[in-house]
C-alpha cells in the first residue's frame, strides 16, 4: 500500500506524531481513590485517555441465581460514555465492549483470591470518558488499583501495556491513530509477581521476529506500568509509613 | 538467605515480606518458602509469624462480635440483617424473644420491622452459611436514640484505643455513651445534638489520622478547645 | 460490601426530623444552604463541551457533542437538542447495569425540559439548509458518585459544558453543503437555566438534599428558573403531596437559590460567553 509522504506515522528522525520515541509511553497520571460510594476506584489518565473504576464487593450477588458456592463471582464492565470518542457513541453496549469486558475480567481473575469469600460477588465497573487508543490497558490497570483500594485480597498487581507495529516499526503503546493506521496492534497483561501473561490479544500481520520483539517490549512496558502502579499507592497511603503509630494487632 | 521486611513498613499485594521459615499469618499467603502480601497494609511480624495490617479491609464475621446492623428483610423465620459484610445476616425469632414466639399472639413487626437498627452479637458463621445473630444477650436491643457513623472496620481497634483508653476518653469528654461494633459501625447517643456532634467530630477525626503517634491526647485536646468554643457542658441536662 | 447504610431506615428518618424540629441538618448545614460546589470544564477533549460538577460528594459529567443531521418534520427550521443520562454502576452501589430505567430518563427529560424551554439553546441559528440539514447537539449526563440531587448537578453541569462548547465555524454553500472552517466559535445560547431542588420532610422545605435526605424526604420538586426569574420547568418527584402554599414558597426559594448560584457559580462561564 502506497503511503503519502504526510501520512507517515514515524518521521525522519524516528519519532512519532506526538514527539515520542518508538519505546517510549505516554504521560501517565494515577488518582487511588477517586470515588466515595464505591468500595474502592481508581482514576488514570494514559495520553488523552481518561477511565475511571470502581469497584464494590464483596457483597450479595445479583440476581442471586449466580452466585457460585465456593468462591466470590467476580465481574467486570467495560463500558464508553457518549462523549468519549469522535463520533458520538451509542449508550447502549456494543459488541466491542462485551468481548473487552470479558476480556478484562480474564486478565484480573487469577489474581483474586475468590476463595476467600464464597457466595458473594466482586463487581468492576470501567468507565471510559474519553478515549485514544489504548483503552483496555488503562483499564486493567486502574481496575487493579481499585481492587486494591477495595481491600479485596490479591495476588498481586496487574499492569497492561500494548505494543504494535508502524510504519513497518515495533513501538510501544499505540495512541488512536497509532492504532487506526498502524499494521498490528498487541496488548498485553502481566501479573509483574510471575512474569505471568494474563491478558494477551493482537490484531494486524507480525511476523515470527516482529512478533518476538513486540511481546518483549510490551511486557517491558507492562513492567514500567507497574512501578507507576506502586508508587500511585505508595503516594495515597504514605501518610501512614511516616506517622508510624499503628497499634499492634495481636495475633 | 532469609528475608525479612521491616516492622510496620507499607507493603502492596504481591509485594514480598519474608523468605524462609516462616509462617503466612493474616492478610498474606506463602509461595514455597516465601511469603507475600495480599492487602496494602503495614507488614509485621511477631516471632515467625509474619503478617499485614490492613488498611482497608471489609468486616467478615467473628463469633462474639458486637455488631451494629440494619433490618432489611423478614421471613417467618425471622429477620434478615444487613451488618456491612459480605453477607447479610439472619436474627431467628428464636433469638430475639426469650420465650418461644406463639405467631398467633407475637406479630415480628411489633418488635422489629423493616428499617429498624439493632445492636445485637454474631453467635455463628462460616464459609458454607450466612452469619447468625442474637439479641438476646443483656445489652442487645433495639436502637432507638443517637447517631450512627460508618468506617472501615480496619479503624475500629483505634477508636477503642489500648484497653480501651481511646473511647473511655471519649466518653468522659463528651458525655455521650460510645457503642462501638466490630463491623464498622459506632453508635453515639448523647444528652443533646451538640454533645454528639462533638463525639462524631472527635470519631471522624480519628479515623483520619489513625496512623499517628500520641492520638488519644490529641483527641483529649481537641475535644476541650472545642467544648471551650463551643461553649458546651458536658454536665448539662438533657434538652 | 452489603447494602450502604445511606439507604435511611426509620432511625435515621427520626435523627434527621429531629433535627429538623431545630433548623439543622445532619451535615449542619441550614435549610437553604447548598453544598459546596465545583465545576470544572473542557476536561473531555473528544466532546465539544465538558464539565465535572462536584456538589458535596456527588459528582458529575456532562458531555456536548455536535453533529449534523435531519431535523424533526415539524419544526423544519431548528437544529435539534438531544439530552441523555447514564446512572452508571460505578456511581452508586444501587445502580445496576442496563437500558436507561425510569429514574435515568426522569433525569434526562427534567434537564432537557430547563434548557429547552428557557430556550437556552437558539435551535434557530443550528439550520443549515431547512428541511434538510441542521445541527444536532447532544448532551449526556453521566453520574460518577452518588450522594443526592443529581438533578441540579447534572443541570449544572449540562449548561457548564455549552457554555465552554467550540464548534467548527461554517458557511453553506449554494448547494446547500456544508463548508467547515478552521476557527471554533460558540454555541448559540441566550439564557443560562439553573435548576434547584428542594426535599420536603416533616413539613420543612430544605435545599441541595443529599442522598440520606432524599430518601427519607416525602416529596421532592425540581424547579428551573432562567436568567430573568423566568421559571421555566418544573417537577415534583415522589408519591408524597404539596399544598399550594408549599408549591409557591419553593418556588419563591428556588428563583433565590437560583439567582445565587448563577451569579457565583456560572458567573465566570457566562462572562467568558459574552464576550467571545
Amino acid at each position: 500500500m502506497k503511503r503519502k509522504e504526510d501520512e507517515k506515522l514515524i518521521d525522519k528522525k524516528g519519532l512519532r506524531l506526538d514527539g515520542r520515541r518508538l519505546d517510549e509511553i505516554r504521560p501517565i497520571k494515577i488518582e487511588v481513590g477517586f470515588l466515595e460510594k464505591a468500595n474502592g476506584s481508581a482514576y488514570v489518565e494514559w495520553g488523552k485517555n481518561k477511565i475511571l473504576v470502581a469497584v464494590y464487593g464483596p457483597r450479595e450477588v445479583h440476581p442471586r441465581h449466580l452466585t457460585l458456592t465456593h468462591r466470590a463471582l467476580f465481574r467486570c464492565r467495560y463500558h464508553m460514555a457518549p462523549f468519549s470518542t469522535e463520533e458520538r457513541k451509542h449508550p447502549a453496549p456494543s459488541r466491542r465492549e462485551v468481548e473487552l469486558s470479558k476480556v478484562i475480567r480474564s486478565a484480573l481473575e487469577p489474581v483474586v483470591f475468590t476463595e476467600l469469600y464464597p457466595r458473594t460477588g466482586v463487581d468492576a465497573f470501567i468507565e471510559v470518558l474519553e478515549s485514544d487508543g489504548g483503552t483496555r490497558c488503562a483499564g486493567i490497570t486502574a481496575t487493579s488499583l481499585a481492587l486494591v483500594d477495595a481491600g479485596i485480597p490479591l495476588k498481586g498487581l496487574v499492569a497492561a501495556c500494548a505494543a504494535g507495529k508502524i510504519d513497518g516499526e515495533v513501538v510501544l503503546d499505540l495512541d488512536g491513530i497509532e492504532d487506526q493506521k498502524g499494521e498490528a496492534d498487541l496488548p498485553v497483561a502481566i501479573a509483574p509477581r510471575r512474569n505471568e501473561v494474563t491478558l494477551l490479544q493482537m490484531d494486524g500481520i507480525f511476523s515470527y521476529d516482529e512478533f518476538k520483539k513486540a511481546l518483549g517490549l510490551a511486557v517491558e512496558g507492562c513492567k514500567r506500568i507497574h512501578d507507576m502502579q506502586k508508587e500511585a499507592l505508595r503516594r495515597k497511603y504514605t501518610i501512614v509509613k511516616e506517622e508510624n503509630g499503628m497499634i499492634d494487632e495481636e495475633v | 538467605m532469609p528475608y525479612l521486611v521491616k516492622k510496620r513498613q507499607l507493603v502492596i499485594p504481591g509485594e514480598l515480606i519474608a523468605e524462609g521459615d516462616y509462617k503466612s499469618g493474616k492478610n498474606t499467603y506463602r509461595e514455597e518458602d516465601r511469603v507475600y502480601a495480599s492487602l496494602i497494609g503495614l507488614a509485621n511480624y511477631v516471632g515467625r509469624n509474619v503478617f499485614v495490617v490492613a488498611i482497608k479491609t471489609c468486616y467478615m464475621p467473628t463469633v462474639s462480635d458486637l455488631v451494629i446492623g440494619k433490618v432489611i428483610d423478614m421471613k417467618l423465620s425471622g429477620w434478615t440483617v444487613d451488618i456491612n459484610a459480605p453477607y447479610n445476616a439472619m436474627l431467628f425469632t428464636s433469638e430475639f424473644f426469650d420465650r418461644s414466639f406463639d405467631s398467633r399472639r407475637d406479630r415480628m413487626t411489633d418488635f422489629l420491622d423493616i428499617g429498624d437498627m439493632v445492636l445485637a452479637q454474631v453467635i455463628a458463621f462460616d464459609r458454607t452459611r450466612d452469619p447468625l445473630l442474637t439479641m438476646r444477650e443483656s445489652g442487645l436491643r433495639k436502637i432507638t436514640q443517637g447517631r450512627v457513623i460508618e468506617m472501615t472496620p480496619a479503624k475500629i481497634p483505634r477508636i477503642i484505643g489500648r484497653e480501651g483508653s481511646m473511647v473511655n476518653m471519649l466518653k468522659r469528654e463528651t458525655g455521650c455513651q460510645i457503642t462501638i461494633g466490630q463491623n464498622g459501625l459506632v453508635l453515639v447517643s448523647g444528652k443533646n445534638p451538640e454533645l454528639e456532634d462533638l463525639a462524631i467530630l472527635a470519631i471522624n477525626t480519628i479515623e483520619r489520622d489513625a496512623h499517628t503517634l500520641g492520638l488519644t491526647d490529641k483527641i483529649s485536646k481537641l475535644l476541650k478547645r472545642e467544648k471551650k468554643e463551643r461553649g458546651l457542658n458536658v454536665e448539662a441536662k438533657r434538652r | 460490601m452489603a447494602e450502604s447504610y445511606s439507604a435511611a431506615g426509620a432511625f435515621r428518618k427520626k435523627k434527621i426530623s429531629e433535627l429538623l424540629l431545630h433548623d439543622k441538618r445532619l451535615d449542619g448545614r441550614g435549610l437553604t444552604d447548598y453544598r459546596s460546589v465545583k465545576v470544572e470544564t473542557g476536561l473531555i477533549g473528544t466532546a465539544s463541551g465538558s464539565a465535572l460538577v462536584s456538589l458535596g460528594k456527588t459528582k458529575v459529567m456532562a458531555g456536548v457533542k455536535i453533529e449534523t443531521g435531519t431535523p424533526f418534520p415539524d419544526r423544519p427550521q431548528d437544529g435539534v437538542l438531544t439530552t441523555n443520562a447514564e446512572l452508571v454502576p460505578l456511581a452508586s452501589p444501587n445502580f445496576e447495569p442496563g437500558p436507561p430505567n425510569e429514574a435515568s430518563i426522569e433525569l434526562a427529560r427534567v434537564v432537557d425540559r430547563g434548557i429547552r424551554e428557557s430556550k437556552a439553546l437558539d435551535l434557530s441559528e443550528l439550520c443549515v439548509v431547512p428541511g434538510k440539514l441542521v445541527f444536532v447537539v447532544f448532551v449526556d449526563i453521566y453520574i460518577l458518585d452518588h450522594d443526592g440531587n443529581l438533578f441540579d448537578a447534572s443541570a449544572l453541569a449540562s449548561v457548564s459544558a455549552l457554555l465552554t462548547a467550540k464548534m467548527r465555524d461554517y458557511s453553506v454553500k449554494k448547494n446547500g453543503e456544508l463548508k467547515f472552517k478552521k476557527d471554533y466559535i460558540k454555541l448559540p445560547l441566550q439564557n443560562y437555566p439553573v435548576e434547584i431542588s428542594l426535599a420536603k420532610i416533616d413539613e420543612k422545605m430544605i435545599v441541595d438534599p443529599t442522598l440520606d435526605e432524599e430518601m427519607v424526604a416525602d416529596t421532592l420538586i425540581t424547579t428551573a428558573i432562567g436568567k430573568k426569574g423566568e421559571i421555566c420547568a418544573l417537577q415534583k418527584r415522589k408519591t408524597g403531596t404539596y399544598s399550594m402554599e408549599e408549591v409557591l414558597q419553593a418556588v419563591t426559594i428556588a428563583q433565590r437559590k437560583a439567582e445565587e448560584i448563577r451569579e457565583k457559580i456560572l458567573g465566570e462561564f457566562i462572562d467568558e460567553y459574552e464576550k467571545a
